[in-house]
């Protein structure tokens, strides 16, 4: 495979880590970001298809969350620079980054709990004057445009089928609506960029296909999607383009059908056991554990 | 004993202008802490802040009333910015640690006996209340009734406490119900959450801590028109009873700090008298009246200790939104 030369509807040029896109949404160069003696990443060159759903795996410890924090700007690289819609993006605070359209979301649910979750969504909304200190004691002011994001945060609640939770506090929600809530928030902005840290994570399986849903509703919007995911079926089912992180660096890139057959990215990431079920396993591992345990405590009876 | 004395007593400074300035400093760490999140453990120096710029502006620079009221705003408003600038960008504890320690440095600052020309020193500051009688516009006799009476210049007094603290508190309803209110309470539950929705987290937390501080100054201020200036009385257990005020009534509570300060007050005067009379009829046997006047803050210790574990959300909070789990 590594002998031709792939080439791809959404790559300029040959593809393979660190190709040039058609129409990218956002370009790193040289991100370098050490915690002590650490590299945790170093990112030479990659760009993000505009308007397709791109998934950045990798293993524990790749960089992948830290390279998410970098550009979004809630954290600080030692080198390197980005830009966003062709506008430089380095050393930008995390609010700015927000308002230009760049919104994320967190792998630790951030659900404000002691909000309800309408006020949640509409703090997720842009341009409403009664955010200003002064402007917030005159009502009239804000008032029309409070309206207007609450229209747009009830259409988002249905959507996501929170819409009966409306008036409840976040903190009431479970795990998987949070997650839900989450995503719906960081849509209220209506971003050109969503970046989804590990979306699925504590979700059960119904509301995976919901949210799986969601996410290609999002394409289907125009919205461009970078998420981190280790769930590979789900990476295979929705992804267009998959990046993988290992070490710090951009190892492969490719439409998921290659890069997930590519022995490199096997071996570094997905394991011989990445395409056998799950509950298998762990049947079987509970299974010899529990003959174990048994053992362990006839054992134990015979000494005494 | 004479218990209609001592309810009397009690029933008159539910309403006198010193429960009105522990009500305003209250509502300003309400906006601190019940809304905003910001651990300010120094609303005693903010307090200390407004009194001395009203004292010393009216004393020393021969201020009319109207621009000793707006210097102690303004002092406050430099004084939240001093604090702010360089912790509002770390975390909540640091807040905490700086105020505490800026509001003792403030202590410490206007009893030094180099500066006793201007702050008056360990003796503090007097007679600064003429200008502001004399903007008085009401005629002689007396006011109110009953446990409330009060003098021309008492009632003038207790027009402007209570006073600042209804203007307080509607701006403090008016702005919680705002998208400002919104944004300030998102950041109180998780700032990065609210800075990954494109909101300016350091501005707002700017703004609250400024807003909270300026009540705390003018707290200060009406605190000092009925008595003299005493640096000793801006140590941290003042910043401690306008605690105990704010998780008494509730934190995040519009009205919490008005009531919270009402009881503080008038549970204190009631075991006063009680204990005090007791000690007197030689009923309690083992306690002299000093140590009486002392007893009632151990047992305001223990109950703001039950308070905190059998009621958190204080008496008007609302049981859902617990507010104080930090």
């Amino acid at each position: 495979m590594s002998e031709t030369t792939l080439t791809h509807p959404l790559v300029d040029g040959p593809v393979g880590p660190g190709c040039k896109k058609v129409d990218p949404i956002v370009v790193a160069d040289g991100v370098v970001r050490r915690f002590g003696g650490n590299t945790a990443v170093s990112v030479d060159h990659v760009e993000i298809p505009r308007g397709r759903i791109t998934a950045l795996i990798g293993p524990n410890g790749a960089g992948k969350t830290t390279f998410f924090n970098l550009l979004t700007g809630f954290d600080k690289p030692n080198e390197g620079d980005w830009s966003f819609n062709g506008q430089k993006l380095g050393n930008v605070p995390a609010f700015k980054v927000a308002r230009r359209g760049m919104v994320r979301t967190f792998q630790l649910t951030k659900s404000l709990g002691r909000l309800t979750v309408l006020q949640n969504m509409l703090l997720g909304a842009t341009k409403q004057p009664g955010e200003n200190l002064f402007a917030a004691l005159l009502k009239p002011l804000w008032r029309s445009r409070e309206e207007e994001i609450t229209v747009r945060a009830d259409d988002l609640l249905r959507r996501f089928k929170l819409d009966a939770k409306r008036e409840d506090y976040a903190a009431s929600l479970s795990g998987g609506q949070r997650k839900l809530l989450e995503m719906a928030r960081a849509l209220m902005s209506e971003p050109e960029l969503v970046m989804l840290d590990e979306p699925m994570a504590g979700v059960n399986p119904a509301l995976t296909q919901s949210l799986l849903g969601h996410i290609k509703e999002l394409k289907n919007d125009g919205t461009s999607v970078l998420f981190v995911e280790h769930d590979m079926h789900m990476v295979r089912h929705i992804s267009d383009w998959v990046i993988v992180m290992a070490e710090g660096k951009v190892v492969a890139e490719g439409p998921p059908e290659t890069v997930m057959d590519d022995p490199a990215v096997i071996d570094a990431y997905l394991g011989a056991h990445h395409d056998t079920d799950l509950g298998d396993m762990i049947e079987q591992k509970s299974v010899t554990e529990r003959a174990r345990r048994v053992e362990a405590k006839e054992a134990s009876l015979a000494d005494d | 004993m004479d218990f209609l004395f001592v309810i009397n007593q009690a029933l008159g400074v539910a309403l006198s202008p010193t429960t009105a300035a522990y009500a305003l400093a209250a509502i300003g760490i309400g906006v601190h802490f019940g809304y905003a999140g910001l651990l300010n453990f120094g609303q005693a120096g903010f307090m200390a802040i407004g009194a001395y710029a009203f004292g010393i502006t009216t004393l020393s620079l021969d201020f009319p009333f109207p621009l000793a009221f707006l210097s102690a705003i303004v002092a406050s408003v430099v004084f939240a910015l001093i604090l702010g600038i360089p912790t509002l960008r770390l975390r909540a504890d640091y807040l905490a640690i700086v105020t505490i320690a800026a509001a003792e440095i403030v202590r410490y600052i206007v009893s030094t006996t180099g500066l006793s020309s201007v702050t008056g020193g360990a003796s503090g500051l007097s007679a600064f209340a003429r200008s502001f009688q004399s903007f008085n516009p009401l005629p002689g006799g007396s006011y109110g009734f009953g446990p409330w009476t009060y003098s021309r210049a008492e009632f003038w007094v207790f027009l402007w406490g209570w006073g600042l603290v209804a203007i307080a508190t509607v701006i403090v309803w008016l702005l919680m119900r705002s998208p400002w209110g919104r944004v300030v309470k998102g950041i109180r539950e998780d700032e990065d959450a609210v800075r990954s929705l494109g909101k300016n987290v350091y501005a707002y937390k700017m703004q609250a801590l400024v807003l909270g501080g300026v009540f705390g100054s003018l707290a200060g201020v009406i605190f000092i028109l009925p008595r003299a200036i005493q640096p000793t009385n801006y140590a941290t257990t003042l910043t401690f009873f306008t605690w105990t005020i704010l998780l008494l009534g509730g934190a995040a509570t519009v009205f919490g700090p008005i009531i919270g300060s009402m009881i503080f007050w008038v549970l204190l005067v009631l075991t006063e008298g009680v204990i005090g009379g007791l000690v007197r009829a030689d009923v309690i046997t083992f306690l002299d009246t000093t140590q009486a006047g002392q007893i009632r803050f151990v047992l305001l210790g223990l109950a703001l200790i039950l308070l905190v574990v059998f009621r958190p959300q204080g008496i008007f909070g609302n049981k859902k939104e617990l507010s104080f789990n930090v």
